[in-house]
C-alpha cells in the first residue's frame, strides 16, 4: 500500500516538468512578480518567481500543458507598464519531492540587480475608482497609486527600486497599507508608493507667503481659489505647475505678466477626452496619446471659437492639452474649473521648480496660493510634448512618462554618455542594447539647469549602474555641455551636430545607414568654424560627408537675430542683392545700422541656417519682426499657409563649390521680395516658400541618389517640427522611392542629439569614426 | 620714415623724438641699462606688448595704453609702479608726426601715473613686417612689506568691486576700426590706476585682490579669479555699470558688453566688512566715480561665475573664446 503510493507520488511527479525563465526588459516595478503569482497560482504550478540581475528569474514546475499556457500568458496578459524585451526558457531537473506551491522569495538586496527604472504612469483606471468610491478607505485621497501607475523616476533617490530608496521612505505603511503590499494577490503588491490617508502624503494649501490656510478640504478650496481667478502654485509629479483657469481672460493675462512670459503658448489640462473633444479635433491616434499612462500634452489642432481665454495661445492655430495625470490633478479637475492652464513653474529657461521651500521663494510674487504635498520630488521632471505628424505620434520633448524609458538599439555596445545640445539639452547613456535618454533639462546657460544636468547625469549612470566610457559633446566650444564634458576628467569626444543629428535618427530606427540626411535646424557648430543648419550630411553614425548646404547668409548681431527677425530678414536679403523698397523690415527702427553692419561684415556670422530662412522669410512677408519666444515666427508662418502648399515654387539653383553643393536660396529670396512688393499676401508666400524648400530638398536629394545610390533619406533637425514641410516633403520623397526615417521616439530638434552622440561615441571607442568631411 | 640701416635712423630718433619727450635723470644717462635704488619689500615685474588697431582711437592712443596698462598691471599687484622700459617697432612709412603724437602722449602718461621710463628701445621694419607701430612696455614696482594681494586670495563672503562702467575701451576700438557711424560718441577708458589703488589700500587695508579686466573683459578676469582661487562668483546684473550707448552698439553687435575689453578698470575684492570704506575710497577718484560693488565670492560653484537677472533666474557667465557663435538652434 505504501509502496503503490509513492509509486503513484512518482508517477505523477514523472509528468511534471521545470522550467526556468528568464525575462528581461521592464519588470521591476510594475507589479510582475504578482502577475506572475497569480498567473502560477491560477495554473497550479510551484516554483518562484525573483528579482535578478537583468530582470525577473522565475521557475516553474508542474503539468507541460500548464506549463506552455504559463509562458503564452506571461507574454500576452504582463501588466501594462510591463515591457518584455526578452524571454529566455530552458528546462531543468523537477524538484525530487516536488515543491509545496509557488513562492516570491524576498530580495535579498544583495543581487546586483539591473532593473530598469520605469518612468511615470498616469493613474490607472482602477485608481481612479479608488478614489471615487466614498465608501472606500482612498476616496478623494491625491496619492492614491498602485503597481499599475503612479509615480516611479521622479521618487527613486537610488537603486534597487525599493521604498527606502525612494522619497517614500518617510512615511511608515500603516497595517493595511502594509498588508496590501506584502500579499501577492493584491494590486498594490510591492507597489513601493503605496499610500493611503492614514499613511501617506498630505496636501497643504498655503497663501501666497507660505502660511498654512485652515480650510476644511485643500482640494475643494484650491478649486474655489482658482474658480475665483487665482493663481495657484500646484505640485505635482515631477515638480510644481502654475494653475489658473483657463476660460478665465484676466487670470491668464495676470500669469503671463508675473510669468514674464509675454506670447509662448500655455498647455491646458482638461477634465477627460469629451472635454479635449469639445476643444480640440483629435485623431485617433492624438486619443490614444491623450489617454495613454505617459499622459504627454497633445498638441492639437484648436477648434474655432473656442470658450478659452484668447491669452492661452495668442495666434496659435494647435493647442497644448493634457489629461489629469495624478489624482490629484483629477480631483482637481473635477471639482474645480473644467479647463486649467497648468504651466511649469519656471522662468523661461529655468528648471521646473520642485521643493517646496523652493517654490515658496522662486513663485513669490507669482502665484496667490501653493497646493502642496509633503513627498518629496528627488528628479524634477517636465510634462512631455507630442504632436501627431507624418502618420506618427512624434515626441516634441521627451520628458515625463517617458525617461528614463529606453530606446532599443539595434546593437549592443560599451556604455557612452551624450550630452546633448544647449538649449533643449537631455542626455543619453546608452548601455548595452539600449539608451537611456533623460528627462528634458533646458537652457545650459542657465545656472539652475546646469546643476540639474550634473545631477542627473550622475543619477542616470547610478540607476542603470554603468560608468561612461567615453563622454560625447558637440564640437560647438561654447555649449555648456561641452565645458561640462570636458571637466569630467573623463575621455571625451566632440562630433559635429548635424552629425549627431543624422546619427540619432539613425539610431531611433535601428538603422545602420548609410543614408542621405537631410539636416535642418537653427544652428550647429560646423567642422570649418562657421554655423550650419541647412546641411545634407550623407553617412552612418561612423562618418559622414556633407554633400550639400544652403548658402551661407550673414546674419547680424548672432542670437540676437532669433528675437529680432527682421534682422536675419536683412541679412539674408542683403547678401541676395534686394533693395530695401516696399518691404517693411527695411524700416526697423534699427535697420540702418544692421545695414551698415553687413556691408562692412562686422558683427555678423556666416550660417547656412535653415531655421533662421524661416524667421527671414516670415519677416520678409510682413507677419512678424520680432519673435517673443523661440520659433514664433517660424511657426506663424506655417501657419499663415493654412494648411496648404502651392503647386508651384519660386525659383531656387545649384552651385557646386569643391568640396560640397550649395543650394541656392538667393533667386527665391529675390522672387520673395518681388511678390511682397506686387501685394503678395503671407498666405499665399508661405504656400510657395513651403513648396520651394520640398523643390530643393527633393532635388538634392536626387542628387545625392545618383552620385551614392542610396534611396534611405532620415529627415532630422528641429525644423522638421513644421508638419506642413514635413509631411510634403516625406510624401514626396516617398512617392520617388524613398525610404523616409523620421524622428518619433526621440525629438527631431536638439533634445534628441544626444542619442546620436552616444552612438557616434560608440564607432569611436570601436576605432571607426572618422567624423565630417568637410 | 624710411628703414635705417646700421641703427642710424634709431639714434636720429632717439635724439630728435624721444629725448625731448621722455627725458628723465634716469634715462638721460642713455647707459645700456637703468640703475636705481632698490625700495624694501618685494619687487614686481611685468611686461606687455601693445598692438592696436587702430593705433589712435576716441580717448588715447597707442602710446598711453601702453603706459597705462603696465602701470595697472603693477598697481593691481599691491605694487608701488616705478620703472617703465618702452621698446619699439617701428613700421618704414609711419609719418614722424604720428610717432611723435604717440610718444607725446607716453610722456604725459607716465607723469600722470608718477613712473620714469628708464630704458628703451627702437627698431624700425620694412614695410608689411609689422602694422605701423607695436610698442612693449615693462614695468618694475615695489610692493611695501606685509601686502598680500593676490588673484589666489579670494574668499567666499567677499564683496566684488568694479571701478567703473566696462566695455568702453574695446567698443571705442571695434567702432573706431571699421569705422561704424553710429557709435562715435563711445571713448576708451585707457588710465592709470596706481593713484586710486593707492588711496583704495589705505581705505581696505585687508583688501585680497585687485584685476585689471583687459582683454576678454570683466567675464575672463573673474573667471580667472574663481578658478585661480576655487571659489564661486556671483553677480547682480543691475548692478554692473555700462554706459548707454556702449550697451547699444553691444547689442546692435551681438556682443556681451561683460566680454569686451577695459583700459582704466579694476576689479576689486575685498572681506565684506571693508566693502563700504572701499567703494568710498574709490568713488572719490576721478577714475571710480561710478564704482559699485557688484557681486560676492561664494562657496557655491568653484571656479564658476554665476549672473543673477534682473528677472532673478542665474545665467552662467564664461570664459569668452574670442568670436561670439550662436548657441540657438
Ligand atoms: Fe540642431
Ligand atoms: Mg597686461
Ligand atoms: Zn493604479
Ligand atoms: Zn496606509
Amino acid at each position: 500500500m505504501a509502496e503503490n503510493e509513492a509509486r503513484g507520488a512518482l508517477s505523477g511527479l514523472s509528468q511534471r516538468e521545470r522550467r526556468r525563465i528568464e525575462v528581461r526588459g521592464i519588470v521591476q516595478g510594475v507589479g510582475f512578480r504578482p502577475f506572475v503569482w497569480r498567473l502560477a497560482h491560477q495554473l497550479d504550478l510551484a516554483g518562484f518567481v525573483r528579482n535578478a540581475s537583468s530582470g525577473v528569474v522565475i521557475e516553474v514546475e508542474g503539468k507541460p500543458d500548464a506549463l506552455d499556457r504559463f509562458e503564452t500568458a506571461l507574454r500576452s496578459e504582463a501588466p501594462p507598464l510591463a515591457r518584455i524585451d526578452s524571454i529566455d526558457r530552458h528546462s531543468i531537473p523537477p524538484s525530487v519531492c516536488g515543491e509545496p506551491g509557488f513562492i516570491i522569495p524576498e530580495s535579498s538586496g544583495g543581487e546586483a540587480m539591473q532593473t530598469l527604472i520605469s518612468p511615470d504612469i498616469a493613474t490607472c483606471p482602477a485608481c481612479l475608482a479608488d478614489i471615487a468610491d466614498p465608501a472606500g478607505r482612498r476616496y478623494r485621497y491625491a496619492f492614491t497609486n498602485c503597481t499599475d501607475c503612479g509615480p516611479r523616476y521622479t521618487i527613486v533617490e537610488r537603486i534597487p527600486y525599493d521604498r527606502p530608496f525612494t522619497t517614500m521612505k518617510r512615511f511608515e505603511l500603516c497595517p493595511d497599507c502594509q498588508r496590501e503590499y506584502n500579499d501577492p494577490g493584491d494590486r498594490r503588491f510591492h507597489a513601493q508608493p503605496n499610500a493611503c490617508p492614514a499613511c501617506g502624503p498630505k496636501l497643504e494649501l498655503c497663501d501666497a507667503v507660505g502660511v498654512r490656510l485652515a480650510v476644511g478640504d485643500e482640494i475643494t478650496a484650491a478649486g474655489e481659489l482658482l474658480a475665483g481667478g487665482k493663481i495657484l502654485a500646484i505640485k505635482g509629479i515631477g515638480g510644481f505647475h502654475l494653475a489658473v483657469d483657463a476660460s478665465n481672460e484676466a487670470a491668464v493675462r495676470r500669469l503671463r505678466s508675473r510669468k514674464g512670459r509675454e506670447e509662448k503658448p500655455f498647455a491646458v489640462m482638461v477634465r477627460d477626452l469629451a472635454a479635449a473633444r469639445a476643444l480640440c479635433d483629435i485623431s485617433p491616434e492624438e486619443k490614444a496619446a491623450l489617454a495613454s499612462p505617459q499622459a504627454p500634452i497633445v498638441l492639437l489642432r484648436a477648434r474655432q471659437g473656442l470658450s478659452l481665454a484668447p491669452s492661452i495661445a495668442p495666434g496659435n492655430d494647435r493647442l497644448g492639452v493634457m489629461l489629469p495625470y495624478s489624482p490629484l490633478h483629477w480631483l482637481l479637475l473635477r471639482e474645480g474649473p473644467k479647463v486649467l492652464v497648468m504651466t511649469s513653474a519656471n522662468f523661461s529657461e529655468e528648471p521646473l521648480v520642485a521643493d517646496n521651500a523652493e517654490a515658496l521663494e522662486r513663485l513669490a510674487g507669482i502665484a496667490d496660493a501653493f497646493l502642496m504635498h509633503d513627498r518629496p520630488i528627488a528628479r524634477r521632471c517636465d510634462d512631455s510634448v507630442v504632436m501627431s505628424m507624418a502618420g506618427a505620434v512624434r515626441l516634441i520633448r521627451r520628458s515625463r512618462g517617458y525617461a528614463p524609458a529606453p530606446v532599443r538599439l539595434a546593437e549592443s555596445g560599451p556604455p557612452v554618455l551624450g550630452t546633448g545640445g544647449e538649449l533643449k539639452s537631455a542626455l543619453c547613456l546608452v548601455k548595452g542594447g539600449e539608451a537611456f535618454m533623460s528627462q528634458h533639462i533646458g537652457d545650459m546657460k542657465n545656472y539652475e539647469a546646469y546643476r540639474h544636468f550634473d545631477d542627473v547625469a550622475a543619477h542616470l549612470q547610478r540607476i542603470f549602474q554603468t560608468e561612461a566610457e567615453l563622454l560625447v559633446h558637440d564640437q560647438h566650444p561654447a555649449y555648456m555641455t561641452t565645458r561640462w564634458a570636458l571637466e569630467q576628467g573623463k575621455p571625451t569626444l566632440g562630433v559635429q551636430h548635424h552629425h549627431a543629428h543624422l546619427a540619432s535618427c539613425l539610431a531611433e530606427h535601428q538603422h545602420s545607414g548609410p543614408a542621405i540626411g537631410l539636416t535642418l535646424d537653427g544652428a550647429g557648430y560646423g567642422t570649418d568654424g562657421t554655423v550650419w543648419g541647412g546641411e545634407v550630411l550623407i553617412g552612418d553614425a561612423a562618418r559622414a560627408m556633407r554633400f550639400a548646404s544652403l548658402e551661407p547668409m550673414p546674419l547680424p548681431g548672432g542670437d540676437v537675430a532669433v528675437r529680432q527677425v527682421w534682422r536675419t530678414a536683412l541679412g539674408w536679403l542683403h547678401r541676395s542683392g534686394v533693395s530695401p523698397e516696399g518691404l517693411e523690415c527695411f524700416r526697423q527702427p534699427q535697420s540702418a545700422q544692421v545695414l551698415e553692419l553687413l556691408r562692412k561684415e562686422v558683427g555678423t556670422s556666416e550660417s547656412s541656417s535653415c531655421g533662421r530662412l524661416f524667421d527671414a522669410v516670415a519677416s520678409i512677408c510682413g507677419l512678424r519682426h520680432e519673435a517673443r519666444y523661440e520659433g514664433q515666427a517660424a511657426i506663424e508662418l506655417m501657419q499663415a499657409a493654412g494648411g496648404r502648399i502651392a503647386e508651384a515654387g519660386y525659383r531656387f539653383g545649384f552651385e557646386r563649390k569643391p568640396n560640397r553643393w550649395l543650394m541656392l536660396i538667393s533667386p527665391m529670396l529675390r522672387d520673395i521680395a518681388a511678390a511682397v512688393r506686387a501685394g503678395a499676401s503671407s498666405t499665399e508666400i508661405s504656400r510657395h516658400f513651403h513648396r520651394t524648400l520640398v523643390g530643393i530638398f527633393s532635388e538634392i536629394t536626387r542628387m545625392a541618389y545618383l552620385e551614392t545610390g542610396l534611396k534611405t533619406v532620415v529627415l532630422s533637425g528641429g525644423v522638421f517640427q513644421n508638419q506642413l514641410l514635413t509631411e510634403t516633403l516625406a510624401r514626396e520623397l516617398e512617392s520617388n522611392g524613398y525610404q523616409v526615417l523620421m524622428h518619433a521616439q526621440v525629438p527631431t530638434s536638439d533634445g534628441g542629439i544626444s542619442l546620436g552622440q552616444a552612438v557616434i561615441g560608440r564607432e569611436f571607442l570601436r576605432g571607426s569614426y572618422r567624423g565630417v568631411d568637410n | 620714415m624710411a628703414h635705417g640701416a646700421g641703427g642710424r635712423l634709431s639714434q636720429e630718433l632717439t635724439a630728435r623724438v624721444f629725448m625731448p619727450h621722455l627725458g628723465n635723470p634716469v634715462l638721460d644717462q642713455l647707459d645700456d641699462q637703468a640703475r636705481f635704488e632698490a625700495e624694501p619689500g618685494r619687487i614686481a615685474f611685468t611686461t606687455d606688448t601693445y598692438v592696436v588697431s587702430p593705433i589712435f582711437f576716441p580717448g588715447g592712443n597707442i602710446g598711453d595704453l601702453a603706459v597705462n596698462g603696465t602701470v595697472n598691471d603693477l598697481a593691481v599687484g599691491g605694487a608701488v609702479p616705478r620703472y617703465l622700459s618702452a621698446g619699439f617697432v617701428l613700421e618704414e612709412g609711419l609719418p614722424l608726426s604720428e610717432l611723435e603724437r604717440i610718444v607725446k602722449s607716453m610722456a604725459d602718461a607716465a607723469r600722470k601715473a608718477g613712473v620714469v621710463i628708464a630704458c628703451g628701445d627702437t627698431k624700425v621694419v620694412q614695410k608689411g613686417q609689422c602694422d605701423r607701430i607695436f610698442i612693449n612696455t615693462s614695468g618694475v614696482g615695489f610692493i611695501p612689506p606685509g601686502r598680500d594681494v593676490s588673484c589666489r586670495n579670494l574668499r567666499p563672503g567677499d564683496a566684488v568691486l568694479l571701478s567703473g562702467t566696462i566695455g568702453d575701451h574695446g567698443m571705442a576700438i571695434l567702432t573706431t576700426r571699421e569705422g561704424l557711424s553710429f557709435q562715435s560718441r563711445i571713448q576708451s577708458d585707457s588710465a592709470a590706476l596706481n593713484g586710486m589703488i593707492a588711496d583704495l589700500l589705505a581705505a581696505a587695508p585687508n583688501l585680497h585682490a585687485m584685476r585689471d579686466p583687459t582683454r576678454g573683459g570683466v567675464a575672463a578676469t573673474l573667471n580667472e579669479l574663481a578658478l585661480s582661487s576655487s571659489v564661486g562668483i556671483e553677480l547682480d546684473e543691475a548692478t554692473i555699470p555700462v554706459r548707454e550707448e556702449v550697451r547699444g552698439a553691444a547689442e546692435l553687435l551681438g556682443i556681451d558688453p561683460l566680454a569686451v575689453a577695459n583700459e582704466g578698470k579694476m576689479l576689486v575684492v575685498v572681506p565684506a566688512a571693508e566693502a563700504d570704506a572701499a567703494l568710498a575710497a574709490m568713488r572719490l577718484h576721478e577714475h571710480g566715480r561710478e564704482a559699485a560693488v557688484i557681486g560676492k565670492v561664494t562657496e557655491e560653484h568653484p571656479g564658476m561665475v554665476v549672473m543673477r537677472t534682473p528677472f532673478g533666474s542665474r545665467r552662467i557667465v564664461e570664459m569668452p573664446l574670442g568670436e561670439q557663435l550662436p548657441r540657438i538652434c
